[in-house]
């Protein structure tokens, strides 16, 4: 079934002093906290960062429910702002294919793809055996879902203690917290320019389509760099 | 249960199945691609920039609490982090506890 030493690995890989813990802990502390004010419950707060798991989609989730939105226009915002986990996961599972691993792990472990845990197995994977990487996958998984659920709760618990300052000193840890992981995993030309040009056409493209800025921009800007990468090899 | 709890449970439903969808297509179209192929090059590309759009979009056309400090007091913090990153050789601790100490201190004066 799984290996419990490549899963205990990944399980104890977020116990670093420099890992995306404090990050992840402090927004889905915020999110717990804003869950309860626009009226969620306790059990409808977990159950949401249980769930979905999705820092952008949650947000853009409750924004959406505040202003009284339909399910589908729910779903295709939601769809929208999560659409780059697509991306992320094809650059990610053919890392972890093994003809030896069942594959109900990979579509139960993909739930656990998010920017934090997908940043970790991008800088570790080389470490690990190939037949065993879905096992530590799934540990470092199980601990960053575990994190977001934990602080969500917490969250709910304290929403009343936190100031409106303390909540925007929160929210931004996240994005400076992954924009230096990022900055930081610009190893070659073409993720190097993958990160500069998808920095920047991000908010250029918010200009002209707000809904679709970040596939528009990240699409753009990646197809750029690979070939970029391509012409410098 | 009332409307208002049923209404909330749908929404959850919906944001779940919609965010699913992305990570289990993922993958099933990674179950294609070899790792040393051009594809795997170009989605791996498309996946950093995706993600850098994301995160520079939540830093300059911010969502929730954050839209309450100013752009300039925004793009400093994060310029500053930044800077820090890179003189602390990479070390993420310092920029990510500067920028809550850095931006409440900010959001005063600016």
């Amino acid at each position: 079934m799984i290996r419990s030493g490549f899963y205990l690995k990944g399980l104890l890989s977020v116990r670093s002093v420099d890992s995306p813990a404090i990050a992840l802990g402090c927004s889905f502390l915020a999110i717990g906290a804003l869950l309860k004010n626009i009226g969620f419950n306790f059990q409808q707060s977990v159950s949401s960062t249980f769930f979905t798991y999705a820092l952008p989609g949650q947000l853009v989730m409750a924004e959406s429910f505040l202003v009284g939105a339909s399910l589908v226009n729910i779903f295709i915002a939601v769809w929208l702002v999560n659409a780059r986990l697509f991306p992320m996961a094809v650059s990610m599972f053919p890392l972890l294919k093994s003809k030896k691993q069942p594959k109900w792990k990979y579509y139960i472990s993909c739930h656990f793809l998010a920017v934090s845990s997908w940043l970790i197995m991008k800088k570790d994977y080389r470490t690990i055996n190939e037949n065993y990487r879905i096992d530590f996958w799934m540990g470092i998984g199980t601990a960053t879902w575990s994190i977001a659920i934990f602080s969500t709760i917490l969250g709910y618990l304290v929403s009343d203690y936190l100031s409106k300052d303390m909540m925007i000193g929160l929210a931004i840890v996240n994005p400076v917290y992954f924009f230096c992981m990022l900055l930081g995993s610009m190893k070659n030309i073409a993720i190097g320019t993958s990160v500069i040009l998808g920095t920047i056409l991000g908010p250029v493209f918010y200009l002209t389509s707000p809904e679709w800025c970040i596939l528009y921009g990240g699409v753009t800007a990646g197809i750029i760099a690979f070939f970029a990468g391509e012409f410098n090899d | 249960m009332t409307d208002f709890s049923s209404n909330i449970i749908l929404v959850i439903a919906v944001t779940s199945v919609a965010t699913y969808l992305s990570r289990s297509l993922g993958v099933l179209f990674s179950e294609r691609i070899d790792e040393n192929s051009k594809i795997f090059r170009l989605f791996d590309c498309i996946a950093y920039s995706t993600l850098a759009a994301l995160i520079s979009k939540v830093i300059v056309f911010p969502a929730g609490d954050l839209g309450e400090a100013s752009k300039i007091t925004r793009l400093i913090v994060v310029f500053v982090c930044v800077t820090v990153f890179f003189i602390a050789k990479r070390n993420l601790v310092y920029p990510t506890v500067l920028s809550v100490i850095l931006l409440t201190v900010l959001i005063k004066y600016i």
